[in-house]
Formats: C-alpha cells, structure tokens, sequence
C-alpha cells in the first residue's frame, strides 16, 4: 500500500479514505504523555503506600499501615480529647454542683443528647414530650419530684406505681361522678373521696404525694392521657375502675420506668438528670 | 516533493487552503514575541496595569493592630477598614459580585474588552514578562533567533537569569494573594520558620506554578481556549461598541509604497501594508480583518499604525477606537437612548443600593430565636403554658458585653434563664429560654411574640429584635 500513497511523506498510516481523508500516525501531545505516566507512577505509587493488591486472603496493606478504621478510631480520639476537659471535671461533681456551673451544664446538654435519644426517647420523645402512655418530662408536674437527685434516683432504680383498681369498691356511676370531679379538677368536692379513702395516697387536698408516686388530681395535667376520641372523664373513670399495676385486675393501666442503674454507668445517669431537668420543668 | 508529483487531489486541497491563507488559526505552535512600541495606548495600559501593585502593597496596610484588609476565613470574619463583616452579612458579597459582572457587561458593551486589554492580570502578568523578555533577550527577532540557537553558556545565562526571574515574581505573587487571608507579617515570619500551614503553602505553591505556567508559556493562548469570559464577551458587543477597528474604507486597497510615486498618483488606500499592527499584537492577530476572537482591544496596533500614519505623513486613526455604526457612515447612538446602558445600569444601582443598605445597617447586635418543636408547648401544674426558646446573640462589636434580653407578647408573660448573658464578641452565643403565659391569656393557637437584646459599648446602646410566636394548645 505505500508503495501508490498519494501523500507520501507526512507519516500517514497508509489508511485513506474519499480521496484525501488519511490517518496520520503522529504522537500523541507530550503533555498528555506526561500526564499519562504520571499517573501510572501515582498509581505505583498508592499501591506501595496504601492496602490495595487483592493477593491471598487480605489486600497488601501498605508501608503507611493506613485502614479506615484506624481513621476512624483517631477521630473519635480527638472527640474524647477534646471532651476530656470536661469530663475530668464532671467526674467528681454531683447533679446539682453541674446546674449550678453553666458552662458545664450547657456542656451536659449538648453532650449527652445521644444518650437521651438511645435510652429515653423511644418512650419519652426526643424533646421529653412523651408519647401515648409515657410521661411529658418537660413539664413541671412529677410523679415522684423534680429534682435533680430525684431524677437521678428515677432512672437508676426506675419506677413502679400502684393504684389498686376501685371497680370493687365504687358503682359504676359513683365512679362517673368522682371522674367528674376529678377532670374539673376539683377532687374534694366529691365526698367519695374522702370517704373511699383516695385522699390516703392522693392527700387530703388531692394534690397527691411524690413519696408515693401519687397524681396531682388538681391540675389538668394526667399521667395517662385520654386516647384517642375519648374524654378525660371517660379516661379518669377507668383508670379509678382498673387501677394502676394492679395484678387482679386484667384491665389494669400499665405504667412501668425501668431500672438504667445497670444499663449505665453512674455518670451517664447523672449527665442524663441534668438533661431532663433542663428540659424545663426541674426543680 | 515537487510541485509535477503532486496528484489532482492535492492541487484541489491545496487551492482550498490558498484562500484560507489569513485564517491563521493560533494554536500556539509558535510562540508570539510582539514588538514593543511606545505611544498612547500603551502608556495608558502601563497606567492601568500599575493598579495591581496595590495587589502587593495592600496586605501590608494597618488599621489599628490588624491588618487593614484582611480575609479571615479561618475565623470567619471579614476585616475591611473599620468594618468587619461576619457569615451572616455575606448576602452583601452576593450583591457585590453582581455589580461586578455588570460592570464587566457594560463596559464591554461600551468599549469592547477593555477588561481583558487593560486590567486582566493574564494580560497584566503577560505584558510584564514579555516586557523582561525584551530587556533580557532583546528585539523580538533576536529573541527568536536565541529560540533556535543551540544551548550554549551565553544562551543559558539568558535564559537561566529569566526564568529566575519569572519565578520570583510568581512566587511573590503567590505569597501576595496568601496575603489577603492571612496576616502578612506573620506570613513571612511563617514562611521561613516553617510553620505556615499547608493551606498557605498549597496555595502559594498553586499560585507560583499558575503564574509561570500562564504568564510565561501559556499567554495568548489562555485567551484564546482557556477563558470563559474572552467568548461571554464576545457576545456582548454590538454595532455601537467602540473597538479598535481598521478603517477598510480608508485602507483599501491596501498597497507597499512605490519609490518615487507622488501622492496624487496613488491608487491605493492608506495602508501601506506594513503588518506593523500584526508585529506588535500580544496575541498575534491581524486586526484588519475586523473584530475577531483573538482580539482584547488592547489598542497597541492604534499606536503602531499612528506612528506609521505619522512618518508617511498621512492622517492618523487608520486604526482607531470606533464602533462598527459609525465606519458604515451611520452615527453613534447616544449613550442614554441604548437599553443596555439603562438595564445594566439599573441592576448595578440595586446592587450597590443594596451594599450600601446593608452596610449603614450593619447591627452591632443580631438575635435569632429558635422556637422549641418538641413538644411545642407544655402545660404546667399552674395553668400556664410554657414554650422553650433557643436564643442566638451575635455580637459583631470588639468587647464582650453584658445583655439584657426582654421579651413582649401575651398578656402576663414570664421570661425565665434569660438573666447573666454575656455575648462573646464575634461569635454567637446560645441560651435557652423559657417563656411561661397563663392559659387563660392565650386568644389562639399561636401569638406573636417579640424578643430584644440590649446591649452597651462605649457609651453606646445597641438593640437587636425577632419576631417569633408563642405556641398554645387549640381551642
């Protein structure tokens, strides 16, 4: 074929096309050659420094040692290296020496979030606002005090109300009427109240008693919200017939904290308290 | 090969190519040494190209115990003069962007690339090392007789003091624009003690190689296929737009002078076709064939061609500034009667109107409130409800200061954590609040509520205010 090139001599590969269309056989540009041993040196390069052969059972693992892992386990050391400041301080201080200090509180808050959204909030609600049967900690209404060492003890032991179920005692519509009351948030004004004996756990009052765990029956905040389509009387009145924990009884409301005092260590429970006094209704 | 070898084919070829003796297609095969000549334009592009050395000189400016301009990224402040901008300023950037790509665009429908001709640092960096290449190595056909000359010592020196000095400047240009970001005495100091950071030594290194690669090998060329706005340009440049030009009415046809002819006998144009246009462009183009992309309007062949003009004796401005209107006998429309004028010009006054709003409105004190969502409201063992705020003081003065943050909202609201805030300065500083309002006071499910922060410095009381809303349970 190079024997009848018409175009001879511009070093063309002999390949031509409608007359005059030829390819030419000249070198590619030297900056792309460069480039392209460039990173062929790169990429020996990388395989010498960084795990990437395939051979055997594990890659090569390069002269850096370099896993991800191993990046991983750094970050998280500069997190705690960064929070060992205060942690070091933390370590010997009580709940209410934290509150007191708000440097240190806001530390609390913002550190321990993850723990509150591990351990608490799939019951309490990520912000404490609780959820169907599970207590508002953002309130200032508690069952069993609010403060902070209160607190601290609620989640290290847990908790367990008892109400005994007065379907046994109370008629139907007796236990209409003192709901009635109760929603109105008037208890006393019923005289089964005091005659039935709730003023021994609820108070003469009916403001309750947190030694006991007892409701504050005066004001409109309940333990146990109304489902759906129901009224609080309807919701009161139940739990007056069914009570609260209570093994005779089927119907009974369930209500039970349980014990984080072997789930976690004694400084997590105690940065937890200070969060959920902060949420706004510690006291 | 001769000219009898040649096959039918070929000839064809080549006689197309013949016409297409002038497309001259600069792909940087060769490198361009242009003349350097003297004259108007010329010393105007020195003297525009002389606002660059504020570009060295600035960061060395102090104002107070910091630099007078400085761009602090790592600390997230801007310091200009006496006034620092913060993040939360940075929409002002925007606006100032705007006005500056309009000035780009209405200049260029003014008067052509008069960017890339007289300020753009590519052509600015370009011109200073051409200009050492004429004083290292000399005229441009020494210089291009030096390119093919064997390496000798001679040769070598020349060569080896130039790129020297290329480097130098490239270095210092990057080491100047690190500058602007970082304090430049402590930026030298750093440098040498080793301790400037990769960030800093990336950049310089980046800058330092831009520079050589770009303003010593690279020149005409980034015009011609690198950058973006040689083409943006292009479009934007009309029949009113005042460009070198060639005055072909004048010029044609264009004919060598023939010894002995008096000028009545002439039958030629004005152009005595002496390609001194073509000798001194930077970037090798022949102007008389009209505006083309290659052109930056730098108006050195203006000079070139006056000074022939002026030797011959015949008038000057064969090659001038001049719209496309006016060289096919129309006249040039006036500047309030283009809509571009109008429409550039309005949006650049916005956007300056715009700066300046935001800078004579700069809060010294900012606050943001950020309304609890979970719950959204509690109810508390008294009746009242109660909604958490998060509060975000920014505090753009110099001194840390004591705050007092007020809320007004529904009737017997009570505001509680609100006491003992000191906004750090710079910075935000967070505090979350609690806002307690009786039940009974609430109309709806949602009331305004007004958050303010009050501070002092020096004497001076600053105020900041947010509208949020207090949330209720539905009635």
């Amino acid at each position: 074929m190079a024997d009848n090139n018409p175009f001879p001599g511009e070093n063309n590969t002999g390949h031509i096309w409608d007359d005059n269309i030829r390819e030419l056989a000249n070198p590619p540009p030297r900056w792309w050659m460069i480039a392209f041993w460039a990173s062929i040196a790169w990429f020996l390069g990388y395989g010498v420094l960084y795990p990437m052969y395939p051979i055997g059972q594990k890659p090569t693992e390069g002269v850096m040692g370099w896993t991800q892992i191993k990046e991983y386990q750094e970050g998280l050391d500069e997190v705690v290296a960064v929070r060992a400041e205060f942690e070091n301080q933390l370590k010997d201080m009580s709940a209410k020496d934290i509150l007191a200090n708000p440097g240190l509180a806001d530390y609390t808050v913002a550190s321990v979030k993850v723990l509150f959204g591990d351990n608490c909030a799939p019951c309490h609600g990520g912000g404490g606002q609780g959820g169907p049967g599970y207590p508002v900690l953002a309130d200032d209404d508690w069952l069993f005090g609010g403060t902070v060492e209160t607190i601290e003890q609620t989640i290290t032991m847990g908790r367990k109300g008892i109400m005994t179920a007065h379907g046994k005692i109370l008629s139907d519509d007796e236990a209409s009427k003192l709901a009635d009351a109760i929603a109105a948030g008037n208890p006393t004004s019923d005289p089964n109240f005091l005659q039935k004996g709730c003023i021994a756990c609820h108070g003469m009052d009916g403001k309750g008693m947190q030694m006991l765990g007892s409701a504050n029956l005066t004001d409109g905040i309940y333990r146990f919200v109304p489902e759906e389509g129901k009224s609080v009387t309807d919701s009161v009145k139940q739990t007056i017939l069914h009570g609260v924990n209570d093994v005779t009884d089927p119907q009974t409301r369930e209500a039970v904290m349980p014990s984080f005092g072997e789930r976690l260590s004694k400084d997590e429970i105690k940065k937890l308290a200070v969060y959920v006094y902060k949420f706004g209704g510690g006291q | 090969m001769s000219a009898e070898q040649k096959s039918p084919q070929q000839s064809a070829v080549d006689g197309l190519y013949d016409e297409a003796e002038h497309w001259n297609l600069n792909t940087g095969e060769e490198t361009i040494h242009a003349k350097r000549m003297g004259g108007l334009w010329r010393n105007i592009k020195w003297l525009s190209a002389s606002v660059w050395i504020l570009f060295f000189i600035a960061p060395y400016l102090r104002w107070g115990d910091r630099q007078a301009i400085l761009f602090d990224i790592p600390n997230r402040q801007f310091h200009i003069l006496n006034t620092t901008i913060l993040p939360q300023d940075f929409w002002m950037l925007s606006l100032l962007l705007l006005f500056f790509a309009l000035l780009l665009a209405v200049s260029t429908a003014l008067a052509g690339r008069i960017y890339c001709g007289y300020f753009c640092f590519q052509t600015v960096w370009t011109d200073v090392f051409t200009w050492l290449d004429e004083k290292l190595e000399g005229t441009p056909p020494k210089r291009r007789k030096l390119d093919k000359a064997k390496l000798d010592f001679a040769k070598f020196r020349i060569k080896f003091t130039k790129h020297l000095i290329w480097l130098l400047i490239s270095v210092l240009t990057g080491i100047s624009f690190v500058a602007w970001f970082y304090d430049a005495f402590d930026l030298w100091s750093d440098i040498f003690s080793l301790q400037a950071g990769s960030t800093a030594y990336g950049t310089i290194a980046l800058f330092t190689v831009g520079t050589y690669v770009l303003a010593g090998y690279m020149r005409e060329q980034a015009c011609f296929w690198l950058c973006p706005y040689a083409r943006i340009q292009g479009v934007m440049v009309d029949n009113t737009t005042l460009v070198p030009t060639y005055d072909f009415k004048r010029g044609e046809p264009r004919g060598r002078i023939v010894k002995g002819q008096s000028e009545d006998e002439r039958t030629t144009g004005d152009c005595v076709d002496c390609k001194q246009c073509i000798a001194v462009c930077p970037t090798g183009v022949d102007i008389r064939h009209g505006q083309q992309e290659g052109c930056i309007t730098c108006g050195l062949c203006i000079d070139a061609c006056d000074l022939v003009m002026e030797k011959l004796d015949r008038p000057k401005g064969l090659i001038r500034y001049e719209s496309l209107d006016v060289l096919e006998g129309g006249e040039n429309r006036p500047l309030l009667k283009r809509p571009r004028v109008w429409v550039y010009g309005l949006i650049m006054s916005a956007a300056l109107a715009g700066i300046g709003y935001g800078l004579s409105m700069l809060d010294a004190l900012e606050l943001k409130v950020i309304h609890a969502r979970q719950p959204l409201f509690v109810l508390l063992s008294n009746g009242s409800i109660q909604n958490k705020y998060t509060l975000k003081v920014l505090n753009k003065m110099t001194k840390d200061v004591p705050v007092k943050i007020t809320a007004t909202g529904p009737e017997g609201l009570i505001l509680v954590d609100a006491d003992g805030i000191t906004a750090k300065h710079g910075k935000v500083t967070p505090r979350t609040v609690f806002v307690r309002v009786p039940k009974s006071n609430l109309k709806g499910e949602n009331t305004p509520i007004i958050f303010q922060v009050e501070g002092e410095e020096d004497g001076e009381m600053f105020v900041g205010t947010r509208k949020s809303v207090f949330i209720g349970p539905k009635y």
